[in-house]
């Protein structure tokens, strides 16, 4: 139980520590390294969490996916020869006072209220099979929806991004 | 009341993943409201999201017992994907039309 408390730390650690650097950090770059430790940690939560699945959906799909997605987005839309990384930041004042009024009633009331707690058991078990049973009884047409929805995206990011060709 | 914070510190439950999440969401609020750069504000929105799979996680952990939850987490990294190439496919397309995306300075619907 000791080295669980010792890795939950760990990864609070990084994960809080990588996302305020993606936030407070001018040079977008390092922004979005950073973001790679917090999808890092926030992973390695999911597996405190006994979430393994979800864990590993979070390795391929964020870090292998969503994080490329943006750092291809950082290089295409920076002039990255003229080293015009640099990005600034406006309305810093009162974003720092509505921020800090959210977080506070926000972990007032996780404190302040009392979870229905079940039992949680201790022992590990397997996600997966479970999750696919579930994709595909209950939760059938929200699984059928999202694929469509893939779709859509996809062709929808295809269309959009595409130069456009003179009409000849 | 030191020996009940310490006791409190040494066993993470479910306050403490409700805490952290509280936390990611915050800063992803930062960074949607004060960040120029567009690219920075899907950042920000992609912090949101994660602080809220890892309320669904915890909360399917702890208080269910079933996994419905997780399925939920599913469908939002789902979600998340496609929201990702579709908004940064925008971003490109303003890039080009623009020559700049900075939230601010887009304030043309047309040239």
């Amino acid at each position: 139980m000791d080295l669980y408390i010792i890795v939950f730390y760990l990864f609070a650690l990084i994960t809080i520590v990588s996302a305020a650097v993606v936030v407070i950090s001018k040079n977008i770059v390092y922004s979005a390294f950073a973001l790679l430790f917090t999808f890092f940690g926030v992973a390695g939560l999911y597996v405190l969490l006994m979430a393994d699945f979800l864990a590993i959906t979070q390795l391929l799909i964020y870090v292998g996916g969503i994080l490329v997605l943006i750092i291809f987005g950082v290089m295409l839309t920076t002039r990255v020869i003229q080293v015009d990384m640099r990005t600034s930041a406006i309305q810093t004042v009162p974003a720092v006072i509505i921020v800090a009024a959210l977080a506070g009633t926000l972990i007032g009331m996780f404190w302040s209220t009392d979870w229905p707690m079940a039992p949680a058991s201790q022992a590990f078990e397997k996600t997966t099979p479970k999750i696919g049973e579930m994709l595909l009884t209950s939760y059938l047409l929200p699984f059928e929806i999202a694929s469509v929805v893939l779709l859509v995206a996809l062709v929808g990011a295809a269309m959009i991004a595409r130069r456009e060709r003179k009409a000849s | 009341m030191a020996q009940e914070i310490i006791q409190l510190l040494r066993t993470p439950g479910l306050n403490h993943f409700l805490i952290i999440s509280g936390i990611l969401f915050s800063l992803g609020v930062f960074a949607i409201l004060t960040r120029r750069n567009a690219i920075m504000v899907l950042m920000g929105i992609e912090l949101v999201l994660n602080a809220a799979n890892i309320n669904f996680l915890a909360f399917s952990r702890y208080t269910s017992g079933t996994l419905d939850g997780q399925v939920i987490a599913i469908f939002v990294i789902i979600l998340a994907a496609a929201e990702a190439a579709i908004a940064l496919a925008i971003v490109l397309n303003i890039y080009q039309n623009f020559n700049t995306v900075n939230v601010d300075e887009i304030n043309k619907l047309k040239d």
